[in-house]
């Protein structure tokens, strides 16, 4: 088994064994340590020109990535908590993607700034949302959340290799222990996989399930917890879903389009329950279900969003569970749509 | 040996760079441009002293006030009005206005302190690139506030650079003057990360092409960053109409310190006359073709 650490670990070794222009810059970075959750293992004994572990200066190490972008470098940030992206906003709405546009094309600035989001650790209000919201709809910026259900490493090495966009990757905490599925254990599923640029779509269905009630989005780790709730509805309670799971967020398509594999499921079910760890309000899961609504018309039976509670995420282990989305919450809002 | 600095030269910089924002400021009431535009006027001898130096390569950041920096890096006078009219032809076809220019290795944003950050890490791509180029920032007295700067003088220091900071210091943020936003000194703050900060209070552009020439070399040899703070005049208001200072401080200003007049005493009056005729002839034909310049398609932003 491959966890998405290790996979993600892989992707940058590969991306900085293939282009000598790919550099890394970031907090506590060095080994032994490798980076505050070890996803730079390795890194900095290997290419240690390469891999510069910095100050405790966010915005800057974001600036100075963007300057060497500009000047033909690939260079990747690691930030070393996603609460602290606030930080480096200035440089990413300002500067990062604004200037490929208002310079006319003639400036590109290929960086990758990956960042932990995310709960369930018990890090409290500050060291555990889901800020990528904030940042969805930056006009420029790529949005990258990887899952298991295809390799996140090599998600990252195309992002860094191949996308000359600046690109937010997202990497949910909890997902980094967990196992980057196989067939084997993916074998209760029929899956369809489409292609956003090179960012995966999902389309999960159970074999031989009946024509969905309900279509389920969600990404990143909420699409784990989206499958558990698949399965759970369809033997306890026959409610039969499909599950999209895109990993890329942002763009979407252009002119308030729907999303390919969600519009082809929608187009069965009629019903969308979407899922995310950010807060409830005005975020990714409002976006699919307008572009929903757009797309189908009365032929939208019902929509819904689950996400988390619109307070700061409580430090105690009980009050973070309540915070947070959980398979019950889908599933409780799931026998209610259908 | 030190080259001599060609006066001629420097002075139709000086002129150009004055005309040009005379011009902008003249024409904006009667509609010519849209949005907002911040002149350089006064401060004509910071630009034209250090730029004389930069080498083919050598990348320039520069801020909101940045029209100086883009005319004496060699920017085209027509690309520019064009820019600030919003026409295809302009620097950045239309899509950056006054502060936001790209050219050849200039570039300037109007955010003040984001581009500190972007700059070193421009210095520090040539460097792992193993290219001998060097980068020169321009900030103001007023980006001094913005914390992102001390990250950046912190870092520059730290991983070597090859940087000039340029600080000039007009002693006024739009209307707040410097002594109400700045503690301690400008030097005291390069000063502190181990970065070797000259100053001068002159708006002769010999001193500052001196100074310049100095540090720059400097910074060629030792491939470390370095800073000037430039201590200078702005005539003008910030931008179009903003100028709360008392006028007769201006006047004085403009009587005892006009990089001009002081540079002017270098040349032969008809020598100078023979020049200033030149350019404007230019920045009057630069100006009518811009005018004439057709907009730009809205594909092009992206809309």
């Amino acid at each position: 088994m491959t966890s998405v650490l290790e996979s993600l670990n892989r992707g940058l070794h590969a991306a900085f064994a293939q282009d000598e222009r790919v550099y890394l810059i970031g907090e506590d970075l060095l080994d032994p340590y490798g980076g505050a959750f070890k996803v730079s293992r390795g890194l900095s004994s290997q290419y240690p020109e390469r891999v510069w572990t910095s100050p405790v200066s966010e915005a800057a190490i974001t600036g100075v990535a963007a300057g060497m972008a500009l000047r033909g470098l690939r260079p990747v940030v690691e930030l070393m908590f996603g609460d602290f992206s606030t930080l480096i906003a200035d440089q990413l709405i300002n500067s990062i993607t604004k200037f490929p546009v208002m310079f006319n094309g003639a400036a590109s600035v290929p960086i990758v700034i990956r960042t932990p989001m995310g709960g369930r650790r018990g890090y409290g209000p500050t060291h555990s949302q889901t800020l990528e919201k904030l940042y969805l709809g930056v006009p420029g910026l790529r949005v990258l959340a990887p899952n298991t259900l295809s390799d996140p490493g090599e998600l990252l090495r195309r992002a860094i290799l191949e996308q000359d966009d600046p690109v937010f990757f997202i990497e949910n905490k909890v997902l980094y222990p967990k196992a980057v599925q196989d067939t084997e254990s993916l074998k209760d599923f029929d899956i369809d996989l489409a292609q956003d640029g090179f960012a995966p779509v999902h389309t999960l269905r159970l074999k031989g399930a009946p024509a969905p009630h309900l279509t389920l989005t969600a990404y990143g780790y909420m699409a784990e917890l989206a499958r558990e709730a698949l399965t759970r509805l369809a033997f306890e309670h026959e409610i039969f879903c499909e599950l999209v799971v895109p990993s890329q967020l942002a763009p979407l398509p252009a002119s308030g389009g729907l999303e390919a594999s969600l519009a082809a499921s929608l187009q069965h079910s009629g019903r969308l329950l979407t899922i995310e760890e950010g807060t409830y309000s005005l975020g990714w899961g409002a976006e699919q279900v307008a572009r929903a609504a757009q797309h189908l018309g009365s032929r939208l039976l019902a929509a819904r969003r689950v996400a988390a509670a619109e307070a700061p995420i409580p430090a105690a282990r009980s009050l973070e569970e309540a915070a947070l989305p959980s398979v019950e919450h889908i599933i409780t809002a799931a026998r209610e749509m259908v | 040996m030190r080259a001599m600095p060609d006066h001629a030269a420097l002075y139709r910089q000086l002129y150009t760079i004055r005309r040009f924002e005379e011009t902008v400021l003249d024409a904006f009431p009667k509609g010519a441009f849209y949005g907002t535009t911040h002149t350089y006027i006064g401060q004509e001898a910071n630009a034209v002293g250090v730029l004389s130096h930069l080498h083919a390569g050598d990348i320039v950041f520069s801020n909101h006030r940045c029209h100086g920096h883009f005319i004496a890096y060699g920017g085209d006078l027509r690309a520019l009005f064009a820019e600030l009219m919003g026409k295809a032809t302009g620097v950045c076809g239309g899509l950056g206005g006054s502060q936001h220019l790209h050219w050849r290795d200039f570039y300037s944003n109007g955010v003040l302190g984001s581009t500190a950050p972007i700059a070193v890490g421009t210095a520090l791509a040539e460097k792992q690139k193993g290219s001998v180029a060097i980068t020169v920032l321009f900030l103001g007295d007023g980006a001094m506030g913005e914390g992102t700067v001390y990250e950046s003088l912190n870092i520059a220091a730290l991983w070597s650079a090859p940087i000039l900071f340029v600080v000039e210091n007009n002693h006024i943020a739009q209307t707040t003057p410097t002594d109400l936003a700045m503690a301690g000194s400008l030097t005291g703050r390069f000063a502190a990360f181990g970065i070797p900060a000259a100053e001068m209070d002159s708006n002769d552009v010999a001193d500052i092409y001196a100074a310049a020439e100095h540090e720059l070399a400097e910074l060629r040899r030792t491939r470390t960053p370095r800073a000037l703070v430039l201590n200078t005049t702005r005539f003008g208001p910030h931008s179009k109409g903003d100028d709360t200072r008392d006028p007769t401080y201006i006047d004085e200003l403009r009587a005892t310190r006009d990089p001009l007049t002081l540079h002017a005493t270098q040349l032969a009056a008809a020598e100078r006359q023979a020049i200033e005729s030149e350019v404007d002839a230019l920045i009057a034909a630069a100006y009518a073709q811009a005018e004439a310049d057709p907009v730009p398609q809205p594909a092009k932003a992206g809309i």
